[in-house]
Parts: C-alpha cells; structure tokens; sequence
C-alpha cells in the first residue's frame, strides 16, 4: 500500500509552526511511518518542480502556514492547493494573518523605507530598496512582488481545514494529521480544535469572580503576578474569554495573559470586535471621563485584540486616506 | 440636494425603548431629517456587538449611529452604560486603523426628544458629506461569507 503524501509549506511566518512540527519529538517518527512527506522545503531538500511534477491532487493533505504577502507566497499556495485533496490553514498567520499581519497598519511602501532605509541599524547610503528587477553586471536578477496588504490563507485560495494557534499545540497537529490520513475527514472548514473558550480549560478558572469588575488595567511588566488568581481578576488583560481553547491554557499557567492566537470559537466573524466587548464588558466605569481614562490604560488598542486576526477582520486594514486612494487609482 | 453631492449611508442602531421611540415622535411630529439614515431597531444599545459596526463599515456604511436611553434611564438598568463602554473601547481601536471618530457616533436620545433624532441625523449626515466615502479594501471572499451566513 503506497503512503499518502503529505507537503509542508511557509508562506509569511516566523518559523515557529515548522518548529511545532519538529516538537512533535518521537510522535514525528509516527507521523513519518503514516505518510511520505513529499514537500517541506524548511527540512528536507525539495524544489518546487518536485510539486509540479505531482499530478493533481496527488497530494493529501498540505499544511501551509504564514500569511501571504508576497507574489511567491501566492504562486506556491495556488500550486499547492491544485496537487492537494485536502489543504490545512496552519497556525494563525494562515488563518488569520497573524503577527506579520499586523503590518496592514502600515503602507508597503513606509514598510520598506522603515526596514531598508530609516532602521538604526541600516547603513544604506544609496537607499536602495529591494526590487523585483535589478540589473547586474551579468544578468538581471529579480525578487517577488511584494504586495500592498498581508492576505489570510483563505483570502487567497480555498482552504478545507483550520489548526489554529502560535504554533498550534502538538497534541492538535497529531490528531490533525492522524485524522486526515486515516481518511476520518471532518466536514469541510472544520476549526481541528475545541469549539470552547480558553477559561474552560484554564487552571485559574476556579478563581474567576462571577461578577468581575476591572478597576485598572495594568500590563504584566508593571506587577507582580499572583500565579493562581484569575488574571483579568488582577487587571491584566488576557482574552481568554473571547479565544478558542486547545493549548491548555499554556499562556495563563505560564503567568502571562492570553494574547488570543487560537482564535475565535464558531459563530464569531471578528475576533477583535468580539475579544474589545468582553474586556469592555469589564470596565469598572460609568461616567465618561472614567470610561474614557479606563480605555487609555490600555496600550495599542489594535495591537491588543487584534494581534492575530487583523487581515481577517471586517476592516482588514488601516484605512487609506483618500488622496492616497486616488493616487492608487490612476497608478497602473 | 444636488445630483452630484456626495450622500454618506449612516447605519442607525436604536434602543426600542427611548431612541427609537423618539424617532417615531420625530415623524409624528413632521419633522424631517437627511434620509441618509437607516435605523435598525434593537432591543437596547447594550446589544450592539461591535461586530455590528464593523459590519455596517464593511457592507458600505460611511458612519454608524448608536441611540439609546440617558444614563440612568435603561430599560435594562445598565445596557447603556456597557454600550459606553464597548463604543469608547471600540472607538480607539477604529482610530488607529484610520477610521475617523465622526464616524462613529453615540447618542442619549430619550423618548420625548423627537428633536433630537432631528438634529443628530442632520448633523451627522453633514459631518460624513464633509469627511466624504469610507473606503474600505476587503478582499472578495469575506463579502461572501458574511452572505452565507445571514
């Protein structure tokens, strides 16, 4: 019997979900006897055409991680979703955009100006900026576009299933894998994990007032922190609350607040609209002045409930000024 | 009205018990006001999921007004001062992704201030006109799926 094959993608991402994978430990050497890994250019020695040689969807399953924000990113995701039954989003920067999605607060153009030209440790007198055509003695050499936001997984091709978190849990990326290759295909857009908020699987849970109120919000650097009581009971905002469950609250029982990387729980279309209503459920503030200086307390609104979902969003990205628009329009 | 005037879509949601009410008197009073304004009754402003907004922004609203009952009043005791809450909270965050504060807009209109309703509705619609479209990018498959679910 032939092994089902399997690939293994990066798109925008840290490498932290190919370490999730390498986490796996001994469970890999279980996942490896299941399938042949046919693709996963981060370990082992594969060029694109050994994916262009597949036929069409050859491949069972494909874990693509990292957002997509280049021409490249987009090619190889399209490739891959046409050789591949199954296509799993991997990690919140597939599903939702993630961190580097954060950078649709910003214009592509200020973004490479930061990076190449006005970062500290840059010395670059030409300011140079990378291009997807450069002439050099010997040829011309080129680079992906980079394009003007960050785009989630499924904004870009269809995706059949989700694994969430930053990096999904291992306990989770076993029985994905498991499942999918043992034929037990859920129904399609599944999330692969539990469909409960974060709080029913914290170990601080039993210390949750019924009715919490927050006075002050305070971030973890600027107390110490009592590692057995609710946190959002000590002013810390952690989203539990408003995240999926599935890493066994590893955050919170590691003292830090959760920052929300697995995501929403079913029903919910954005994740930082619903997390701001639970924590401003909280506020212990009526007048508003009170409410006013409560929501100043908290540093980088955007940042905080949106830290992984920002090109999911209903907004998707910082508005552009409307001359910036325009400009847009006429550039072809 | 001319032809050519930009005319801003403002989303309206108001409480059943003071702003809505209050509408319904602005009408039964003739008065009339910019017909930029499309309401949608709720229960109480302490039902606006910020979700809500979002998607009005989403599906084209230039701006979203929220009514509800003065603080103290609630039918609920305490739904207006959780939509104080969420709005403010919410108001922070839509600043720092380039949405202007004009554009969301929260209001205690009681169920005697029919005049009110009047002069919000023309306000706010002359504060959009001026601050003109908000544009938003949105990638085509969220459109859809926000259909699939309704």
């Amino acid at each position: 019997m032939t092994k089902p094959k399997v690939a293994f993608y990066w798109c925008a991402s840290c490498g932290g979900c190919e370490e999730a994978v390498v986490d796996l430990g001994e469970d890999l050497l279980a996942v490896a006897e299941l399938v042949e890994i046919a693709f996963w250019p981060v370990a082992l020695d594969f060029k694109r055409q050994d994916v262009e040689a597949l036929e069409d969807g050859e491949l069972a399953a494909a874990f693509i991680n990292g957002a997509v924000r280049t021409s490249e990113q987009e090619e190889m995701a399209r490739l891959l979703r046409r050789k591949s039954a199954a296509v799993v989003a991997f990690g919140s920067c597939a599903i939702l955009g993630g961190v580097p999605g954060l950078a649709n607060l910003y214009e592509s153009q200020d973004i490479l100006d930061t990076a190449y030209r006005e970062a500290p440790s840059v010395q670059n007198d030409d300011g140079t900026l990378p291009a997807e055509e450069s002439r050099v003695a010997g040829g011309t050499l080129t680079l992906p576009a980079f394009s003007a936001s960050v785009r989630t997984l499924d904004q870009v091709i269809d995706v059949d299933y989700y694994l969430p978190g930053c990096p999904p849990p291992t306990g989770l990326i076993t029985s994905a894998v498991t499942a999918l290759v043992g034929g037990k295909l859920p129904e399609k857009g599944t999330v692969l994990a539990p469909d409960v908020a974060l709080c029913s699987e914290c170990p601080r849970a039993a210390t949750k007032p019924d009715k919490l109120l927050v006075t002050a919000f305070r971030r973890p650097h600027q107390q110490l922190i009592d590692p057995d009581l609710c946190l959002l009971a000590q002013g810390l905002i952690c989203l539990g609350p408003a995240t999926r469950a599935g890493c066994a609250a590893a955050c919170p029982g590691g003292n830090m607040p959760c920052t929300g990387c697995m995501g929403p729980t079913s029903g919910v279309v954005d994740y930082g609209a619903k997390a701001l209503s639970a924590i401003a459920s909280l506020l212990d503030a009526d007048g508003e002045d009170e409410v006013t200086a409560r929501v100043a307390e908290i540093a980088d609104p955007v940042g905080t409930f949106y830290r992984y979902s920002l090109p999911a969003s209903l907004l998707h990205r910082r508005v552009r000024p409307a001359a910036r628009h325009e400009e847009e329009e006429v550039a072809p | 009205m001319s032809e050519h005037q930009f005319q801003p879509k403002i989303v309206a949601f108001f409480c059943t018990w003071c702003t809505y009410t209050a509408a319904d008197l602005t009408g039964i009073s003739r008065l009339t006001y910019a017909p930029n304004v499309r309401v949608i009754r709720l229960m109480c402003s302490g039902r606006v999921d910020p979700q809500f907004v979002l998607a009005a922004f989403h599906h084209g609203a230039d701006g979203v007004l929220i009514g509800g009952c003065h603080p103290g009043d609630c039918h609920y005791q305490e739904g207006n001062y959780k939509a104080r809450r969420r709005i403010e909270l919410l108001r922070a965050v839509l600043r720092d992704l380039g949405v202007e504060d004009q554009r969301l807009r929260l209001e205690w209109i009681s169920a005697s201030e029919g005049e009110k309703v009047q002069r919000v509705c023309n306000e706010m619609t002359e504060e959009l006109r001026k601050l003109g479209p908000l544009r938003l990018e949105r990638p085509q498959h969220q459109a859809a799926a926000l259909a699939g679910e309704a």
